[in-house]
């Protein structure tokens, strides 16, 4: 693949085959040469950062799929190892460049430094895998490999009942895809009988062609966002988030909530909206209901929490629930809020966990409890947890308001009692995140906590791009939206033509970002 | 009286078949190398080295694997053959099958001769019996006749119940060589009934005979075939421990010789399923479907859940391994039931891929086990990943790969299964699998946990890996690796295979 001469360099397969090689390389380097694994898997991981910004600086703003290699893989089932990145995917997979870097850098393990990085690389290559298949095979097949890296890092590297969360954790995702798998073979099945063509999971070519019937679409959307969900995750099915977040070493929490709850909306937009339209409008209202719920349940949950950690994660609950209520309102509004906010989720989450664990490194305590005036003892670690905090928020001029917001105008016009309903979630998000501020940085600092120390420059210095970008994407998100609105419109447009009863709202209004975007295009 | 002389004239010159020797070579090595081994043996007792008769059983399962591939060209260029008047089929299916049954012989072969050693049984029998069981394996795979299948069966059996019950020092041993014995020669009645029957509707035990029987006649009062049909479906399902004929299994696994048991994992499945397969779906396929999907159905039901279900609540290694090894069978069945050209390559590549899983669990099972072969309770397995964390990635990798895990063979296995059931209408009961796969992959993750995250109660065993063994596991590791990864020949040849299928008879 590498040694292709067409046009371009297939920087995607490189992205995925640079972390598995580093992978490999550090599995057969000597356990007595201990110190150099960090620096290897560093390196693998900035260099495949670097190809992703190189890709978005090379990305036109189209709507066509960009990058792509075809190669077939299972020649008898038509199963082709089909790559390529729209606007969509484009910018989840910066995302992934950008956090692997940053987790390897921000926290170290406490044993087995070897299994350790290996697996942290094989993750990042199945990462950038999920997000860049164009064959509905090949998507599941990293869908289910990025499992097991995962597992291990919580098994082997987790805090408390860690092996309780690894097992929950592996096996509810996998429950899911046990479902997609079948959805998956009975989609390529169903395709072939419709078009009398060859069999294939091409997802191009079965979103075009939409030859299947409607009472089986309907079952196999059901399939698909049942896996789905459970990865976002969606109440009811996300029992499995809090305990594998809090339980997983700081890395494997940033990741979690970065990276791998991506894996479920990119799924719902890339599956569930392209590829059978017609059932995602019809299921539409169980998926908006469950979005709300997750929303104003999250943040309800968050509040209650004593664990600092748990806390973030179930804030992530009521984030994502966002993300999927800016899906589910099928306007290209919503879905562009929703894949901000899944980006921007990725940098403040992120950033929160790392927080959380330099606090846990020095104080060896989560609970909230414990934690006290923080901020006379450790003033510029207080400075970035105000500046997260508020990001996670959704302050305007902070990253994570444009994204909330374009979903929230989208539910709006598309979906509007889930739309106030959800709006609430807002509310609730600074509630929790503002009193939790307040009991662990404010207040008297006694005991250990006058003495914990600050954040040191090392440590400053892996926060330092999250935020950047955090106060850069808040005041300007227009170059990520003209980047993906083409993908969006067209992914809208297509849920139009091939939807019976549903017409895509017009955009009437002109939310703030897309102001400035407007700029931006106007000049 | 006019029959009488007819019967008379008839003997004076009995029609004796044509032998084409070169179609029968791989199962002529395998026999021919057991009984060589023996003769051998006993003539220069003694002066030989010890490691010689796993070599020699290795050199003859190649030779049998080297005989095969002419054979294959010979059918891909002319289509199937059968052999000695109709009692043996040449087709590509059977030459997989019979290349599977001598790749597990080798695996086999490379994990006792590691056990005896270190159990300090000596012996060529080992070896003989497992030469001569694998030749009626694959006279199974190849049959043409009920009778056929029958004495291959039979072959097969008779050399696996004295190989259960060899280990003479292990009570279990014999327990297992005796309960298998008594259940399998019921089994073998059933069977044996089930082929009387068939004879009484059909009027021939020949199954080219009998599909070209039923296509020309409609049996009006077809209670005798329905009868012979599920007696036999009782016979192999036996043999392949579907549920509700299981019971044998996890006693039978756990108290056998574990190399013993990697072989009846991977042989003894492969060469019933073979024949189950061509009885059921390419004889009464395409005129008895009906009749007997529903039943088989049923049986896949149960046996998938059963086998998932009972996983989990074991604490026994080998046990757990057994009763996975049941959920892998209502997997093979769901192929069986799709009774199509799909569902025919969805069961060999399952097989093929099977060999490899289980016979590379057995193989970390029986290092495990220690001498005396058993230490294979689940806490004999904490802290593995320490005292030899390349054994504990080498069974996490098997055990993934059981679980179905992409990138390696299982997943691809599950993958055509499930794409044959669907196409042929079971997505209910491919929904179903899935979910029991789900069920089984906690059992495995058990195991994985135990390995990695579990302290080990005192001072963990390093076990030994003698190279014979490391080098079985090897073996089955890449190839569960390369299938799973670069599936493209595997399926290949397994589709080759089965389009053979359909056309037996001269």
């Amino acid at each position: 693949m590498l040694a292709a001469t067409s046009s371009q360099f297939p920087v995607i397969p490189a992205m995925i085959l640079l972390p598995f090689a580093g992978a490999a390389l550090i599995g057969l380097l000597p356990r007595s040469r201990g110190d150099l694994f960090r620096p290897v898997a560093l390196l693998t991981a900035v260099a495949t950062g670097v190809l992703s910004v190189w890709m978005l600086v090379g990305f036109e703003d189209v709507a066509r799929f960009q990058f792509q290699v075809n190669q077939p893989w299972i020649s008898d089932l038509g199963i082709s190892l089909h790559l390529g990145v729209n606007g969509i995917s484009l910018f989840l997979i910066v995302l992934t460049g950008l956090m692997f870097p940053v987790a390897i850098l921000g926290s170290t393990p406490s044993h087995d430094p070897k299994p350790y990085y290996a697996w942290l690389l094989v993750l990042m290559g199945a990462s950038v895998g999920v997000f860049a298949a164009m064959d509905l095979v090949v998507f599941f097949v990293f869908f289910e490999l990025v499992l097991v890296p995962m597992y291990f890092l919580i098994g082997l590297w987790g805090h408390g009942r860690r092996v309780y969360a690894a097992t929950k954790f592996f096996l509810y995702t996998m429950a899911g895809s046990a479902l997609m798998l079948v959805g998956i073979v009975a989609t390529g099945i169903l395709h072939q009988r419709g078009t009398g063509g060859p069999l294939t999971f091409d997802m191009v070519a079965i979103a075009r062609d939409q030859v299947i019937s409607r009472p089986a679409t309907l079952w196999i959307f059901g399939a698909f966002a049942v896996a789905l969900a459970i990865k976002v995750p969606l109440v009811p099915l996300h029992t499995w988030l809090p305990d594998a977040h809090t339980e997983a070493p700081t890395a494997g929490s940033v990741i979690l909530a970065a990276i791998m709850l991506k894996l479920g909306t990119y799924g719902l937009i890339r599956f569930g909206l392209y590829l059978f339209p017609d059932a995602a409008v019809t299921l539409r209202p169980v998926l908006l209901t469950l979005a709300v719920l997750g929303i104003t349940y999250g943040a309800v949950v968050a509040t209650m929490q004593k664990d600092l950690k748990r806390l973030v994660a179930y804030s992530s609950v009521a984030h994502m629930g966002f993300c999927v209520l800016g899906i589910f309102s099928l306007t290209v509004q919503g879905i562009e809020g929703s894949v901000l906010v899944m980006v921007n989720h990725g940098i403040t989450t992120g950033a929160l966990f790392l927080l959380v664990g330099y606090i846990y490194e020095r104080r060896h305590t989560r609970l909230i409890s414990d934690l006290s005036g923080l901020q006379k003892s450790a003033p510029i670690m207080a400075a970035c947890f105000t500046l997260v905090m508020l990001a996670s928020v959704g302050l305007p001029g902070l990253n994570g308001f444009p994204g909330e917001f374009l979903s929230l105008l989208g539910a709006f016009e598309g979906a509007r009692w889930w739309g106030v309903v959800a709006v609430t979630g807002v509310i609730l998000a600074a509630l929790y995140l503002l009193w939790a501020y307040q009991r662990t940085f404010h207040g008297p600092a006694t005991g250990e906590n006058a003495r914990m120390k600050d954040l040191r420059p090392g440590e400053l210095m892996v926060l330092a791009p999250l935020l950047v970008l955090i106060v850069f994407l808040g005041l300007y998100p227009a170059p990520m939206l003209e980047r993906m609105e083409p993908s969006v419109k067209a992914l809208v447009a297509h849920v139009d033509r091939n939807s019976d009863g549903f017409t895509a709202v017009e955009r009437r209004y002109v939310g703030p970002a897309e102001a400035a975007e407007r700029e931006g295009e106007g000049g | 009286m006019t029959g009488f002389v007819a019967v008379l004239a008839a003997t004076e010159d009995i029609p004796t078949p044509d032998v084409d020797w070169s179609a029968i070579a791989p199962n002529l090595i395998l026999m021919l190398g057991g009984i060589l081994l023996l003769t051998v043996v006993s003539v220069v007792r003694g002066r030989l080295p010890g490691w010689f008769h796993a070599v020699w059983t290795i050199s003859v399962a190649t030779a049998a694997i080297v005989a095969v591939v002419p054979l294959w060209q010979r059918v891909q260029d002319s289509g199937p053959e059968s052999v000695l008047a109709g009692a043996l089929v040449l087709d590509g299916f059977s030459l997989v099958v019979t290349a599977t049954i001598c790749v597990s012989v080798i695996l086999a072969a490379l994990l006792l001769e590691a056990y005896l050693r270190r159990e300090r049984l000596g012996g060529p029998e080992w070896y003989v019996l497992m030469l001569l069981s694998a030749s009626g394996g694959v006279t199974m795979a190849t049959a043409n006749d009920l009778v056929v299948v029958f004495i291959g069966l039979e072959i097969l059996s008779v050399a696996v119940y004295v190989l259960a019950a060899m280990h003479r020092r292990r009570v279990s041993s014999q327990e297992a060589g005796l309960k298998y014995f008594v259940l399998g020669a019921f089994s073998s009645a059933f069977l044996l009934y089930g082929i009387a029957l068939t004879y009484g509707a059909t009027g021939s035990t020949n199954l080219s005979r009998i599909q070209a029987f039923l296509a020309d006649t409609v049996i009006t009062q077809n209670a005798l075939l329905l009868g012979g049909l599920a007696f036999m479906l009782v016979g192999f399902g036996f043999k392949v421990a579907v549920v509700p004929f299981h019971n044998w299994k996890p006693d039978v696994y756990q108290g056998s010789p574990t190399p013993v048991t990697a072989f009846m994992a991977t042989a003894v499945t492969a060469a019933a399923f073979a024949a189950l397969l061509r009885v059921y779906v390419t004889t009464f396929g395409p005129t008895y479907r009906t009749e007997w999907q529903p039943l088989v159905a049923a049986l896949t039901v149960l046996t998938l859940v059963v086998g998932a279900f009972l996983a989990i609540s074991q604490t026994n290694v080998k046990r757990m391994l057994a009763y996975s090894s049941i959920n892998h069978a209502g997997f093979v069945l769901l192929g069986v039931l799709a009774a199509s050209a799909a569902g025919d390559a969805a069961t060999l590549f399952y097989l093929v891929a099977y060999t490899f899983m289980a016979a590379g669990s057995f193989a970390v099972v029986a290092v495990v086990g220690r001498r005396g072969d058993g230490h294979h309770d689940l806490s004999d397995y904490q802290g593995l990943s320490r005292s030899r964390p390349g054994l504990a990635l080498v069974f996490t990798i098997l055990l993934l790969s059981q679980a179905g895990v992409p990138l390696t063979a299982g997943f691809l296995a599950k993958f055509y299964v499930l794409a044959a059931a669907v196409e042929s209408g079971y997505t209910w009961l491919a929904v179903l699998a899935m979910l029991t796969a789900v069920v089984s992959a906690f059992m495995y993750l058990r195991i994985v946990v135990t390995m990695y995250f579990a302290e080990p109660e005192g001072e963990p065993r390093r076990p030994r890996i003698p190279a014979a063994a490391g080098l079985a596991m090897g073996l089955c590791v890449v190839g569960v690796l390369v299938i799973g990864i670069v599936p493209g020949p595997l399926s290949d040849v397994a589709n080759d295979a089965v389009s053979q299928l359909v056309a037996v008879g001269r």
